[in-house]
């Protein structure tokens, strides 16, 4: 039986020929890491994407303007060697670091200059401007740009001179230097990407990465490998391994047994069941880290009764936390008291949760004079998150404590798109969902709370808008000053913390695994994977 | 036989009709579409979600979507994942040898093994072989995929080491540009010595597991078209013609069993499409199976539409080859 081979120049088979024409073949005494990963990416360029897997694949390519400490939420100069910004917090100068090649020999390129200005003015204006000659390939769908506000607040990026950007802000956003060391920053090469239209191949741009990461691409055959080599050249924190390979493995227990059979060096998104076997395993090393997310079940403020204060509070009380992060969490989940992880900055210790206390809980209903058994909804996402591996078994287990304190709950949900409009409309009395970071900054996950998303359709599932709470939120966005942000930021999660918009649920702890012979990888708190600077001992 | 190839050709038409209305409708019938599904938790304001909704075409009514996609379908475009952008036909021819491989390997198991296991069965019938080979028929045709290539993957390759756990090849060891599509066949190609050896290994265990269950059909059905023949007039004066039990059976008798088994074999092809799907998964090989299971989730209504038509089509044309190996078999059945 033979199938049609099509002839589309961008047939991923000639993709990856072309593509690999340039490697050189391993051998087997050479140094590889291997990484089974979990999925295959959409592309290789994380501005068209919105996955983490994508992001991942493309990571070892590419560099941003700023880029994130391997293992923190620290931003530190990337590809910008130093910055300034303008006392209103509204403009950004970047200078560019000198001497950063492009990888050479991918997909037939051979860069004839070094990274300069120009490629950075590309990378962003095809994600900004609709008219730029890239602006359509591959469907032009930049989610994070426009999510993360620049698309609306961005008023001008202008090449300075060859090693000098300047990009200018409608309005004051501190945390611009965080978003820009998020994957869809990444820096493309304007060379390249002129090469691929003059021969009429613009599509492969996304298929065939160049960049200046610490690796380059090799090749990539869907569902199956994606192949890097070290960059020599790389600017940075070099790569230890000569190769790099995804063996991209979608079912955790294949990825176990793998792991265990020395096939791959390095997995993530383990079964919580198997982590007790992995753990007392001597050939495995086992890390772990509190996620950057949140999982919370939502009062509707602006439903009654959970317009009344001690309502809120008195549900707070009513829910056995420490039960569901263990019967649900199985161990990867740790007890959420703010709406910010413990490993982000501003996070304040000193605020105390509710306690377990269904006595109390009740009597405070009484007092704010709720009819019991009072009826209401509880909505539970039909999908698993991050955050929360069963909603649904945590609103079963919810639904047993409210009861206990005359609380009827029914459980709702919908499809996952129905839901999060109808939730976001405010159709909810009470509901779970949650939320991962995308760039470890703290306004990030406060916005959840502000007055302006609590509209409807808005992100505050809430429907919360606390003055006290939103003044700081504002005004902490236009300080440079991280001190005083901080403590913005703490009072604001002690406002939260009394006023109780939400039960804050737990947040997800991420396990990573590796073979006792990888050596320097650390954890990112965003649940990235990045290469450089690891060895297989 | 060209008439009966013309029939049988205008019967496949209203059967591609209904797949192409079944496929679109179904996958529409699930709630959610794409451009919900990409946004997440950040979700999306109302004119950016109009603006992808158009660009999509999925702001026109169903009936208007369904004509432009048969239109499309005319032209011989399966359309551009939604996903990756790239054209589904693509894609699929991609991913597709992967699958063909895993499936023949599959089948040939299930055929060296099920032929002769069904045929010894009818011939000893009542035997304690027979027995047993009907009760792990039974047990073969009943287990869950997942679990028992879970079960291979545990006990023959981690605890035994006898096979890798998953894959195609050793990634670290072997490293060629895909030519054909077939891992064995490239290796080969590849003139890398070792690599077609490995290649083989990593098909062993994907094979077992989707050939189990062809496997037990197979044995079941020969012993069972066996017993028939075995009591037929022609098989009795042969044995009295003084033949060898090995001629009776093998060349006489098992000539006209094989005319069901064939029928089998073939819609067996459907079976294992369907096994396919839950066997890329457990053995990470890259085929169309995991590929349209990825396109449900995102609702990449073009891929999904395109993977399924063009199985389907696969599927049909397998039966219809089948129909034509009837008169191969038994002359007796020549299409005028």
């Amino acid at each position: 039986m033979s199938i049609p081979m099509p002839r589309s120049k961008a047939a991923v088979a000639v993709v990856l020929a072309l593509a690999s024409l340039a490697a050189a073949p391993l051998t087997a005494s050479a140094k590889t890491l291997v990484y089974c990963s979990e999925g295959s990416p959409e592309n290789f360029t994380p501005a068209i994407n919105t996955t983490g897997t994508s992001f991942d694949a493309a990571r070892p390519v590419y560099d941003k303007l700023t880029q994130f400490t391997r293992g923190s939420t620290t931003v530190e100069p990337g590809l910008a060697e130093s910055w300034t910004v303008s006392p209103d917090a509204k403009v950004f100068t970047f200078k560019l670091r000198k001497g950063v090649k492009f990888h050479a020999g991918v997909n037939g390129f051979n860069p004839t200059r070094e990274f300069n200005a120009d490629d950075v003015l590309f990378s962003f204006e095809r994600q900004w401007k609709a008219d730029h000659p890239y602006a359509k390939v591959s469907g032009g769908k930049y989610d994070y740009f426009a999510d993360m506000g620049l698309s609306d607040d961005v008023q001008s990026i202008e090449k300075v001179d060859a090693m000098t950007v300047k990009l200018t802000l409608k309005k004051p956003n501190v945390t611009m230097l965080a978003n820009l060391a998020m994957d869809f920053a990444a820096i493309h090469s304007a060379e390249y990407a002129d090469m691929l239209a003059k021969a009429g191949k613009k599509e492969q741009f996304d298929q065939v990465p160049v960049g200046t990461g610490a690796f380059s691409f090799v090749a990539y055959q869907k569902d199956a490998v994606i192949r890097y080599k070290a960059n020599k050249d790389y600017w940075g924190e070099k790569a230890l391994v000569d190769d790099l390979v995804y063996a991209i493995t979608p079912d955790p227990t294949a990825r176990y047994s793998k792991l265990k059979a020395g096939e791959c060096q390095f997995v993530i998104a383990p079964r919580p069941a198997d982590l007790p076997e992995m753990q007392k395993d001597g050939a495995l090393h086992v890390i772990n880290q509190s996620g950057l997310n949140i999982a919370y079940w939502a009062f509707n403020t602006q439903k009654p009764p959970f317009d009344k204060k001690e309502v809120r509070q008195a549900l707070s009380m009513a829910i056995d936390k420490a039960a569901i992060i263990k019967d649900v969490y199985l161990g990867a989940g740790q007890a959420a008291k703010n709406l910010i992880p413990p490993t982000l900055w501003s996070y304040n210790d000193a605020v105390k949760d509710y306690p377990f206390d269904q006595a109390k809980a009740k009597d405070m209903l009484a007092k704010a004079g709720v009819k019991t058994p009072l009826d209401i909804d509880l909505w539970y996402m039909p999908v698993q998150r991050p955050y929360n591996p069963n909603a649904k078994r945590i609103a079963e287990m919810m639904q047993a404590d409210l009861a206990k304190v005359g609380v009827n709950a029914k459980l709702v949900t919908y499809e996952w798109g129905e839901y999060r409009k109808r939730m976001q409309q405010g159709e909810h009395t009470t509901g779970m969902l949650g939320w991962t970071g995308d760039n470890g900054d703290p306004d990030n996950f406060f916005f959840l709370r502000g007055c302006d998303a609590a509209r409807p359709g808005g992100q505050n599932l809430a429907k919360w808008c606390n003055k006290a709470f939103d003044e700081r939120l504002e005004k902490a966005r236009t300080l440079a000053d991280v001190k005083e942000r901080t403590k913005l930021y703490q009072e604001m999660q002690q406002i939260e913390k009394d006023d109780a918009p939400d039960f804050k649920i737990a947040h997800s702890v991420v396990y990573e695994v590796m073979r006792k012979e990888v050596t320097g990888y650390k954890q990112s708190p965003f649940g990235s994977h990045q290469f450089n600077g690891v060895d297989v001992k | 036989m060209f008439r009966f190839l013309l029939r049988r050709l205008a019967l496949t038409i209203p059967t591609f009709i209904a797949l192409m209305f079944v496929t679109f409708a179904a996958i529409r019938m699930v709630p959610g579409d794409p451009v919900e599904v990409r946004v997440g938790e950040r979700g999306i304001s109302p004119e950016r979600l109009a603006v992808f909704r158009h660009e999509l075409g999925l702001d026109q009514s169903v009936w208007k979507q369904f004509l432009d996609y048969v239109v499309q379908l005319l032209h011989g475009d399966f359309g551009t994942s939604l996903s990756t952008n790239q054209k589904v036909l693509t894609e699929f021819a991609a991913l597709f040898p992967a699958t063909i491989e895993l499936s023949l390997a599959g089948m040939l198991f299930a055929v060296i093994l099920g032929i002769p296991a069904g045929t010894i069965a009818a011939a000893r019938r009542g035997t304690v072989f027979d027995q047993t080979l009907m009760g792990l028929s039974v047990t073969g045709y009943s287990m869950p995929i997942f679990w028992w290539g879970l079960l291979l993957i545990m006990f023959v390759a981690e605890r035994w080491g006898l096979t890798p756990v998953s894959g195609r090849i050793d990634l670290i060891k072997y490293y060629f540009d895909p030519v054909t599509g077939f891992m064995v066949i490239d290796a080969w190609l590849s003139g890398q010595v070792g690599a077609v050896k490995d290649a083989l290994h990593h098909l062993v265990l994907p094979a077992i597991v989707l050939g189990t269950i062809p496997l037990a059909v197979i044995a079941r059905m020969t012993r069972s078209a066996m017993l028939d023949v075995l009591n037929e007039d022609y098989v009795r004066t042969a044995r009295a013609k003084g033949l060898p039990a090995w001629r009776v059976i093998g060349l006489h008798a098992l000539r006209n069993a094989l005319i069901p088994v064939i029928t089998i074999i073939g819609l067996q092809v459907g079976t294992l499409m369907a096994g396919a799907v839950l066997t890329e998964t457990i053995f990470s090989w890259p085929g169309v199976g995991k590929w349209l299971i990825e396109s449900i989730s995102r609702r990449d209504y073009p891929a999904l539409q395109g993977g399924v038509m063009l199985i389907s089509s696969i599927v049909i044309l397998v039966n219809l080859l089948v129909d034509l190996t009837y008169g191969l078999i038994n002359p007796r059945i020549r299409h005028g």
